[in-house]
């Protein structure tokens, strides 16, 4: 049986213009999307796939535009449809599900009005006939009760509410093909998954085709019947999920799978592990935030944080948005003062230091942070960068420092000639690389690293952590973890905490915690992670603690 | 929220107070004051004496900080002090002077609304390229233009050269119609200049595409969800806006030879009279200030996100 | 161990001068054009024109343009292109000074009150507040009445209400920088107190105050030149160009280049310093 394919993409080109030069961003790619069917564009920063997608909607930035190909929705050539043409298509047969709902809303009109708005453009009926649609609408994404939902404005809904609003928009006048790019990336990894199972209940009820755009390799896994892997604008390979997964033919491919965190073995156990040696020792952490208006006089951010963390050894806390991590590590590293509790580093008590000590003291526990490009001062070229912290202390003739610099550059692995770069010269990759030479270049013995590789596309996320796998052994480094991907972490570390809304819901050995989690967040958690549950090349992967995990509200 | 309006008022208190105080103590230390000029200047024919007593008369010569609090409680109560020059009342003059410079001001206001809006549609709506950047140079070439070589050249062009509108007894309304002109330009171009780059921000957010995602035509995505967005921080110059607005007003005054405050002006820098100056420092900051809290109260209203903290995301 | 090698990222050697030339928008390349041309007129006018700026050829009174008088001459037979020359010494060493008093009063305000914080930064931009609150057109008649007339009281008068936007830029700009992550890390490593200040906060905060002095530069001529046409300038016979107008009106039926000319003048010096600023960082906090 040969159906018309609802999506037929044929050798598409597309190139942007920036100045008065053109770039190609899409090499001829061609693919096609069965009725019914979740296709899934997976790739890197860089690979086209979100550019491919918009296309598809006629929704090209300002300076793009299709080169040559064809796009054919519904076996018609839509192409070179005018924009007036492509209006009256988009949001009834092909409809966009976005990236970041928190800016997809109009933040001045309430949730009812933008939802009904798609009604009243396609001219589906009345106004009442419209509101009892939209009524209908947001009870079936789970928004209730739907009249109230209706009245409210988006700022008054959390990040999962609001791409369930976007769905609802999505799947109004039931499109043969809804568009996802990346739904759920800026969401938290419990609430991922649930909006990943809304879209499958609706398609599956409506039939609707998706057009899946991931960098996920794992979401893709989970969610799609067939792959399409895209690097730097072209097909790298593509057919169906199962047969991809078990027996990839590019060396791409390969290379995606053995990165991707969820799909890769666990970390082998460290030898030695039962020293007594402490690098950290942080005991009944609590921090109060004074809050201004409302009832309450202050918002508890950690309450009773406590854990200890060997020598030579990594300790991740794990934790979604507002679980607390951030102001924990914080603590640890002595930006902010806790309420209560002590923090022993290297066996002295941050919590009892100040000024001029807690200055000094910083030479032994250094930070890298989560975003590549913030964290680098623009203006500074990396030698400077990676000199400066050598300025801070005890003065060392300037040969000295400058052969310093370079010893960490090659540590790190970066050349010399990296030497009189800016940072907006580097990638993300590159950039991190620097932070870690700059946090490492006191001889710190331990390092916090907040997030250090979310920002990061996977292939590259994998070669900072062996880097950093490899400096810890060579340079006997402490690490302290921080990360909301449960299956990095998996991968790293040897003790985890886990963290839900300010307290430590589990704790200890990672294969402990995730064999048999003591908390149902914890279960929760691995069960959200995407991909876990599918055979692996190497063998079976994250194991699955329980059948039906008990549900929390969205 | 309550908290808020009156912070916000407080702070616009204190600005007033401060700006109050800065034109008095500036104005009241001059070499030479108003008293001088018009006093001693030979047609008068007066003594030393005799001027001492007038000076004494006038109050010139008490200690500073007790006519800076008796200043202060004549302003308070509209009392804006006597014009030496004129002999009268300042509170008469600006009665006689005000009005016609707020009606210059108000259509040449109305005036640049209009082109602004005119502007910042007409760019966004027409499809070709090359119109469109020229439309969205005009702004700062509008800015750059001084006032009142625009009011000249528009005499020169409208008047001499295409004798449209008559110079000598012209009616009441072809009077204002250069001048207005002259003033809605200059006004219009900061305006329109921040009204198009708050347009091109709004045009860049996600929910704009997403509402073309919808099938919304690019005319419904600007009317229904640009411009609100859009208006919304341009309304922060309002104050800015309305300063420019009075010193425009002032040398197109001059320009076209019309009266109002800007002739007021004029003769008090003249004759450094400093009551005049000082009563229409303090009331351009009233209103200033007056304007900023107006679009501060407004602002809550128009933005939800800045309203009461209701709804708790459940 | 994965290894970056030098020539992977970008290229390493920088593309010659005049392909850098090439990338420069034309509306630039003109912007400078201009600015130099008008700073060479001020530096060196004898070299520009033949004619005197302030002495008139009795005889050749109100010539319209021609290939003798590029711009025509005035009621007293002054060549116009002269003047303007001349005056050009005027209109830019007014504007220096009118920029150079709010940039460095206004920038010095802007980071004390962006760098301390709490009620010293409350205090100063209150201050500021209430000088914006005045036009700036009625604040610097205010000061002018104090200082009386003159170029040079004009230009700081002019400056001294540029102030406040200054320290509004400064001020927004070094809060900014303060709370990046690049100057947290700076503290993280055990960066002193003045040393962040004087690495990381100055060099990034003054990029936009740079780009808003371009810009007060073209407000500046406009505000002396509006001045100096109501009279409050140097006086006659000086060439100033807002002056030149002024006098230009009152032959306004008969010789249209009197006014024209000097007006044309000041708009493309005040569009070209508004194109370099633009060129030189955002000056919008």
């Amino acid at each position: 049986m040969t159906a018309t394919p609802i999506l037929q993409v044929d050798d598409l080109a597309i190139a942007y213009r920036t100045g008065d030069r053109e770039q190609r961003v899409v090499h001829g790619v061609s693919f096609s999307v069965a009725p019914g069917e979740v296709v899934a564009l997976v790739g890197e920063s860089g690979s086209g796939k979100t550019t491919t997608a918009q296309a598809t909607l006629g929704l090209l930035a300002g300076n793009g535009r299709v080169e040559s190909g064809t796009i054919r929705l519904n076996g018609t050539d839509i192409t070179r449809w005018s924009q007036k043409r492509l209006d009256s298509i988009r949001g009834a047969v092909v409809s966009l599900i976005p990236q970041d709902p928190g800016s997809s809303l109009n933040p001045v009109r309430t949730i009812g009005s933008q939802l009904a708005e798609v009604l009243q453009i396609h001219k589906r009926g009345d106004r009442k006939a419209i509101h009892a649609r939209v009524i209908e609408l947001l009870e079936r994404v789970g928004l209730t009760p739907a009249e109230m939902r209706a009245r409210q404005y988006p700022h008054e809904l959390s990040g999962g509410m609001k791409q369930r609003v976007l769905i609802a928009i999505a799947v109004a006048l039931k499109p043969a093909l809804i568009v996802a790019d990346e739904p759920t990336s800026a969401l938290d990894v419990t609430v991922q998954r649930r909006i990943l199972d809304l879209i499958d209940e609706l398609r599956r009820e409506s039939g609707t085709a998706v057009l899946l755009v991931t960098h996920d390799l794992g979401v893709a896994a989970d969610r799609a019947d067939r792959l399409v892997v895209l690097q730097n604008g072209r097909i790298q390979e593509q057919g169906p999920v199962k047969d991809m997964l078990a027996a990839p033919r590019s060396a791409y491919t390969r290379r995606l799978l053995a990165d991707a965190p969820s799909l890769g073995k666990p970390r082998p156990a460290r030898p030695g592990i039962d020293s007594q040696d402490f690098a950290i020792e942080v005991t009944g952490l609590t921090h109060d935030f004074p809050v201004t208006g409302g009832e309450a006089k202050t918002f508890r951010a950690i309450d009773d944080l406590s854990f200890k963390v060997r020598r030579g050894t990594t300790h991740a806390i794990v934790g979604e948005s507002g679980s607390g991590k951030t102001t924990a590590i914080r603590s640890v590293v002595g930006f902010i003062k806790p309420t209560a509790g002590r923090i022993l580093v290297d066996g002295v008590d941050l919590t009892t230091l100040k000024g001029e000590k807690l200055r000094q003291f910083r030479k032994h526990i250094q930070l890298v942070y989560q975003n590549p490009f913030g964290s680098l001062d623009p203006r500074q070229t990396i030698a400077r960068i990676v000199e400066e912290p050598l300025l801070n202390f005890e003065p060392i003739p300037a040969a000295d420092r400058a052969r310093k610099v370079r010893d960490m550059l090659a540590r790190v692995g970066l050349s010399e000639g990296f030497l009189e770069r800016h940072p907006r010269a580097l990638s993300g990759g590159q950039r991190q690389r620097v932070a870690i030479a700059r946090a490492l270049v006191l001889d710190p013995r331990v390092l916090v690293l907040d997030e250090a590789v979310s920002a990061l596309d996977v292939t590259v996320q994998a070669q900072i952590l062996s880097l950093l796998d490899e400096l810890q052994k060579t340079l006997g480094l402490t690490y302290l973890f921080v990360s909301h991907d449960l299956a990095v972490v998996r991968q790293i570390s040897d003790t985890v905490s886990v963290m839900h809304r300010g307290r430590q819901v589990d704790g200890g050995p990672i294969e402990a915690v995730f064999g048999r989690p003591d908390s149902a967040y914890t279960r929760e958690l691995i069960d959200a992670i995407p991909g876990r549950s599918l055979p692996t090349p190497g063998g079976p992967a994250l194991a699955v603690p329980s059948e039906n995990p008990p549900r929390l509200s969205p | 929220m309550v908290r808020y309006l009156l912070g916000r008022v407080g702070q616009a208190l204190a600005v007033l107070a401060l700006t109050f105080t800065a034109a008095f103590l500036l104005l009241q230390v001059l070499p030479g004051d108003a008293i001088m000029i018009k006093f001693m200047s030979p047609d008068m024919g007066l003594t030393a004496d005799q001027i001492a007593e007038i000076r004494a008369s006038y109050g010139a010569d008490r200690p500073l900080w007790e006519r800076y609090f008796t200043t202060v409680g004549n302003f308070l109560t509209g009392n804006f002090g006597i014009s030496i020059q004129a002999g009268v009342p300042v509170s008469q003059q600006l009665a006689t002077n005000l009005p016609p410079t707020l009606l210059l001001a108000s259509l040449a206001f109305a005036a640049a609304l209009i082109l602004t809006i005119l502007l910042a549609s007409l760019s966004n709506m027409v499809g070709m390229e090359w119109l469109r950047a020229g439309l969205q140079s005009l702004p700062s070439l509008f800015i750059s233009v001084p006032v009142f070589w625009l009011g000249i050249m528009l005499i020169q062009i409208f008047s001499f050269q295409l004798g449209l509108v008559s110079v000598i007894s012209p009616g009441p309304v072809e009077k204002l119609v250069l001048p207005v002109l002259t003033l809605a330009i200059p006004i219009s171009a900061p305006l329109a200049q921040i009204l198009m780059r708050n347009i091109d921000q709004v045009l860049a957010q996600p929910f704009v595409a997403v509402a073309r995602a919808k099938g919304a035509s690019r005319n419904w995505v600007l009317w229904r969800h640009v411009a609100r967005n859009a208006i919304m921080p341009t309304l922060t110059i309002a104050g800015v806006l309305f300063g420019e607005l009075l010193a425009g007003a002032v040398v197109t005054e001059a320009v076209f030879g019309l009266s109002g405050l800007g002739g007021l002006t004029y003769q008090a820098v003249g004759n450094h009279d400093t009551a005049v100056l000082q009563a229409i420092v303090v009331i351009s900051a009233l209103a200033f200030v007056t304007i900023n809290l107006i679009v501060d109260l407004l602002y809550p209203v128009l933005d939800p996100r800045l309203g009461s903290r209701s709804g708790a995301p459940a | 161990m994965t290894a970056e090698t030098a020539g992977a990222a970008s290229a390493d050697i920088q593309p010659g001068w005049v392909t850098r030339l090439k990338r420069v928008p034309v509306t630039l390349l003109l912007a400078w054009a201009v600015v130099l041309l008008v700073l060479a007129w001020a530096a060196l006018p004898s070299l520009f024109t033949g004619y005197s700026g302030t002495e008139g050829v009795p005889g050749e009174q109100l010539r319209p343009p021609s290939a003798e008088h590029v711009l025509g001459t005035d009621g007293l037979g002054r060549d116009v292109y002269a003047r303007i020359v001349y005056g050009a010494r005027h209109s830019l060493s007014g504007a220096f000074v009118a920029v150079t008093v709010g940039l460095l009063l206004g920038t010095l305000l802007g980071l004390i009150a962006g760098a301390r914080g709490g009620w010293i930064d409350a205090a100063i931009m209150r201050l500021v507040d209430s000088m914006l609150a005045v036009p700036s057109l009625l604040m610097s008649l205010s000061i002018i009445v104090l200082l009386g007339f003159g170029t040079i009281n004009v230009a700081i008068a002019v400056g001294a209400v540029s102030v406040a936007r200054f320290a509004r830029l400064a001020r927004s700009e070094v809060v900014r920088v303060r709370r990046s992550e690049y100057v947290e890390a700076a503290f993280g490593s055990g960066g002193t107190f003045w040393a962040v200040l004087y690495r990381h906060v100055l060099p990034n905060s003054l990029t936009s105050v740079i780009a808003l002095a371009a810009l007060q530069f073209g407000s500046a001529i406009l505000a002396i030149s509006t001045l100096g046409f109501l009279g409050y300038g140097a006086p006659p016979p000086t060439p100033e160009w807002g002056l030149l107008i002024a006098e230009g009106r009152n032959y306004l039926s008969r010789a249209w280049w009197l006014t024209a000319a000097p007006g044309i003048v000041v708009v493309l010096v005040v569009l070209s310093a508004d194109r370099i600023s633009k060129a030189l960082g955002r000056t919008a906090p």
